[in-house]
């Protein structure tokens, strides 16, 4: 009964992503397919910044820094020097991962807006530069040759294949998620969080523990930025390194519950099915980023802890189970 | 000893908040260190655990020179302190609060042996009932005590007790300074504890230690001190805590 | 690649006249933070909004566009009393991700309504002072007279703040809010004023941009970028530092493209940027706290 109870939130947890994924393999559909690649790169996206956002309580505006960086560096690897996707993806990754660790070395030395501040300028200047670096393009980027795809079964096959691999990737990102939430290393986050000079008082080595959440929240979000440009076929810095999509991972992760396993997963479902209803709403297409906004605003003022904060609040029993 | 502080200053922009401060402290002793508002106790402990790096002087703790270190590896080597203005982890419940003082404290714990310390140490300190609740949620008596258990659950050689008593009520007050003389006796620690409720701070400690304007006026026995000119004098721009201390 | 010297001097007397607006906008973002530690995300979309409140004023009733640029400054503060009392009251308190979604709700609200209202067709205000030519340097008058009005808000903004009674009020609550308001300063009326005053500069600066750039709704965006770079720069809560700032990063989006690419500027700005949040976080001039 009680081991039931406390692994209940992992249980639940990994049902509902089950279900999502497997809804477009069943009916084997391509657009519920690419609706499903949307959410589950939303829930790997937003679960991975929760690393850092939820349990350490920095705000990085600029989490996309890391998408871009790693789609870029995969994605030269995978037009210029033809290696595969599996090499280009790990080396995405590492890129992500090293870069967040010399950025941690840095500026997680500044405190709330500082810090937030700051994130936003590293993904600019990152923008910046790539858009001046002509091995990557510049201002154009780079496309993907279509033999590419040949390798993989062609293009058709291709695009599963990513669907895959993403949901692969979403999987691994929640255990990662979970395993450091029950973790001692989770533990030392959470006290970051609550009051970072109080934690390092008890023994909390933040400056290390801090830089090594930030590393973790940066490795998942570089392998899918190479798998998403490998299945788009081509990379430019403007959606490379978008800061509104930066902070629309924040709002999944707010809206569903920070410091959660399961809140960026329902945040990220919840916000992904709401714009897609507000896109293809006679009544809201035209305003859906304003409606969006209110809504936001709304969870912001009355609901700051998001639906599974707010659950777990209301029904104490949830407590344990929701983590 | 234990600790020997040497000469330690602390400068705040123009500010002398701490001058030359100069004491050793033998293991075992309880070591009650007063002063009136301001006179820079708070800032003797940041200087000791870490906290502050200070402007002069060395701090060496159990024959190392610790000075300017950081306080999470000062935590690491066993000193452990509480917060005059209680710091809790809101957002966590009690027994997380002290997991992580086991988890990070001096024995460097794994979760599962950390809340078995967790939960003796609760129960040590009469908190044991409350183990669930959010910390946040605690009333000021709980949360000076969730700070006691944190900084016992580190295991330390070495407690920096930072006015546990004040914001207490009598009867609160009779059980934290039992609790205090308790660590002592049952756990062989050592103890150096700011207290501005003489009564209690003269009945517990071995020695005591009198800051006044960052300067170090006196030092002795209780009763050494409770005689001492120039503590009476320090004392006499608050003649509520002079008359304290010579009935205390 | 040979440049001649009178285009340097050209362009980086260009880039100077632009930084007093740049400074404008910038003293928008940094008084709000100065006095309640808020970073507001609307303030782009609110030189947006200064642009085409500009725009419509001189169009609709052909009104000198800086008699308008009087209304514009009104309804500006009169947004940032609202947003203020809307999206930021409630979480004055909170951690500061609730300050950064708050406002930037609002954001994504003007830039939603902006684009179903006005298109995202570039719009221009149709008006032009002639310019003035001295010796190789040619000046139009609109940046001139621009600058020159960036000069007078920024006195007008001190005569307030050290003068007048809620000018002292915002300073006492920019200190210290609790002793404020033991003091019998109604805080919330301030804080509310404080954010109006913020995007009052903020529509200003719009409003002054509008004279001689085409804008979209979406073009205040760069402008609240170069607004962080400048409030870092000049120390963020620190107005004058934030009037410096902007001429410093006028002169350097002036000089840069004599020595590399026009497209390098950027990432010069922001490093600059990381740099100073690491190195010196209250700003080249020191901030007041
Ligand atoms: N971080 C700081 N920056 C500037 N001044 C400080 C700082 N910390 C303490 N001070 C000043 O140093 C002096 C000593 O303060 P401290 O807190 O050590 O006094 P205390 O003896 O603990 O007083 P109390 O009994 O009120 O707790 C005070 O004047 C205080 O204002
Ligand atoms: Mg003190």
């Amino acid at each position: 009964m009680s081991t039931v109870r406390k692994y209940l939130g992992l249980i639940v947890t990994i049902g509902v992503l089950l279900m999502l994924v497997a809804w477009p393999a069943i009916t084997g559909k391509d657009i519920t397919r690419e609706t499903t690649f949307t959410i589950l790169l939303s829930v790997a996206l937003a679960s991975s910044l929760n690393i850092l956002l939820g349990y350490t309580g920095y705000v990085s505006f600029g989490h996309v820094v890391f998408f871009g960086l790693g789609g870029y560096v995969g994605f030269y690897l995978m037009s210029a020097q033809g290696m595969s996707l599996w090499i280009s993806m790990l080396a995405g990754g590492v890129s992500a991962g090293v870069l967040a660790f010399l950025l941690g070395k840095a500026i997680l030395r500044l405190r709330g807006g500082y810090f937030a501040l700051a994130t936003i300028g590293i993904n600019e200047a990152m923008r910046a530069f790539i858009n001046n670096f002509e091995p990557f393009g510049g201002p154009t980027g780079m496309t993907l040759n279509f033999s590419v795809y040949r390798d993989y079964g062609g293009a058709g096959q291709a695009l599963w294949l990513s669907y895959y691999v993403l949901a692969a990737l979403t999987f691994i990102v929640l255990i990662v998620s979970y395993l450091v939430r029950t973790s001692k290393f989770g533990l030392g986050l959470l006290a970051i969080r609550e009051d970072e000079d109080a934690a390092e008082v008890m023994g909390v080595n933040a400056p290390n523990v801090k830089t090594w959440a930030y590393v973790l929240s940066a490795i998942i979000p570089g392998m899918l930025g190479v798998l998403f440009f490998f299945k788009n076929g081509s990379i430019e810095p403007a959606p490379a390194f978008r800061l509104h999509f930066s902070i629309e991972m924040i709002v999944m992760v707010m809206l569903g519950g920070q410091g959660t396993v399961l809140g960026p997963i329902l945040g990220a479902y919840g916000y992904q099915s709401l714009r897609g209803f507000l896109l293809t709403s006679p009544i809201f297409k035209d305003i859906q980023l304003a409606v969006a906004g209110v809504l936001l605003l709304v969870i912001v003022l009355f609901v700051p802890a998001g639906v599974v904060g707010w659950l777990r609040q209301r029904v104490p029993v949830l407590r344990r189970a929701l983590q | 000893m234990i600790l020997q502080v040497e000469g330690v200053g602390k400068r705040f922009g123009g500010l002398q908040a701490l001058s030359d401060v100069t004491f050793d402290l033998p293991e075992g002793q309880i070591l009650g260190l007063i002063g009136p508002n301001g006179a820079g106790k708070t800032t003797l402990f940041n200087c000791i655990s870490g906290v502050y790096e200070p402007t002069d002087g060395r701090v060496t703790f159990r024959g190392e020179d610790v000075t300017g270190s950081k306080p999470y590896l000062m935590a690491r080597r066993g000193m452990a302190r509480t917060h005059q203005i209680v710091r809790p982890l809101n957002e966590l419940s009690v027994r997380e609060n002290v997991i992580v003082g086991a988890c990070f404290g001096r024995e460097n714990h794994r979760l599962p042996a950390a809340g078995d310390i967790a939960d003796e140490v609760l129960e040590f300190v009469r908190l044991a009932d409350r183990s669930d609740q959010l910390a946040g949620s605690l009333n000021v008596g709980q949360k000076k005590r969730l700070e006691m258990a944190r900084a016992l659950a580190a295991r330390p050689y070495l407690l920096l007790l930072d006015e546990v008593l004040a914001g207490l009520n009598p009867s609160e007050i009779v059980m934290m300074v039992e609790i205090v003389k308790r660590i002592r006796t049952e756990r062989n620690v050592t103890i150096i504890m700011i207290e501005h409720v003489m009564h209690a701070v003269m009945n517990v400690s071995d020695r005591l230690l009198v800051l006044d304007y960052g300067r170090q006026i006196a030092e002795g026995t209780p009763e050494e001190v409770a005689n001492n000119e120039k503590v009476i004098e320090a004392y006499l721009g608050d003649p509520k805590l002079a008359e304290r201390l010579m009935t205390g | 690649m040979q440049i001649s010297f009178d285009l340097i001097i050209a362009s980086l007397i260009d880039g100077l006249l632009l930084g007093f607006v740049y400074g404008i906008a910038a003293m928008g973002l940094t008084l709000i933070w100065g006095v309640m530690n808020v970073i507001n995300l609307a303030h782009g979309p609110i030189i947006a909004l200064g642009m085409f409140s500009l725009y419509f004023i001189f169009d609709l009733f052909g009104l000198n566009p800086y008699v308008a640029l009087l209304l514009v400054a009104i309804l500006g503060l009169l947004l940032g009393v609202l947003i203020y009392f809307v999206a930021v009251h409630r979480v004055i308190d909170a951690p500061h991700l609730s300050t950064l979604l708050a406002t930037f709700s609002i954001n994504m609200i003007i830039i939603g309504l902006g684009t179903a209202a006005f298109s995202a067709s570039p719009r221009n205000v149709d008006f032009s002072l002639g310019s003035l030519s001295l010796g190789p340097v040619t000046l139009l008058g609109t940046r001139l007279v621009a600058a020159v009005l960036a000069v007078a808000v920024t006195g007008g903004l001190y005569l307030f703040l050290y003068r007048t009674r809620p000018g002292r009020y915002i300073r006492a609550v920019a200190n210290n809010r609790d002793a404020a308001e033991l003091m019998g300063v109604p805080s919330a009326q301030i804080l509310a004023l404080s954010f109006g005053l913020g995007t009052m500069l903020a529509a200003i600066a719009g409003g002054l941009i509008a004279t001689f750039f085409p804008f979209t709704i979406l073009a205040g965006g760069v402008y609240e970028l170069k607004s962080f770079v400048i409030g870092v720069l000049g120390g963020l809560g620190n107005p004058v530092g934030a009037l410096l700032g902007g001429l410093i990063l006028g002169m350097l989006e002036g000089i840069i493209p004599a020595f590399m690419p026009t497209t390098w500027v950027p990432v010069l700005e922001f490093l600059l940027f990381v740099l100073i949040l690491l190195v010196r976080p209250q700003g080249l001039f020191g901030a007041r706290k």
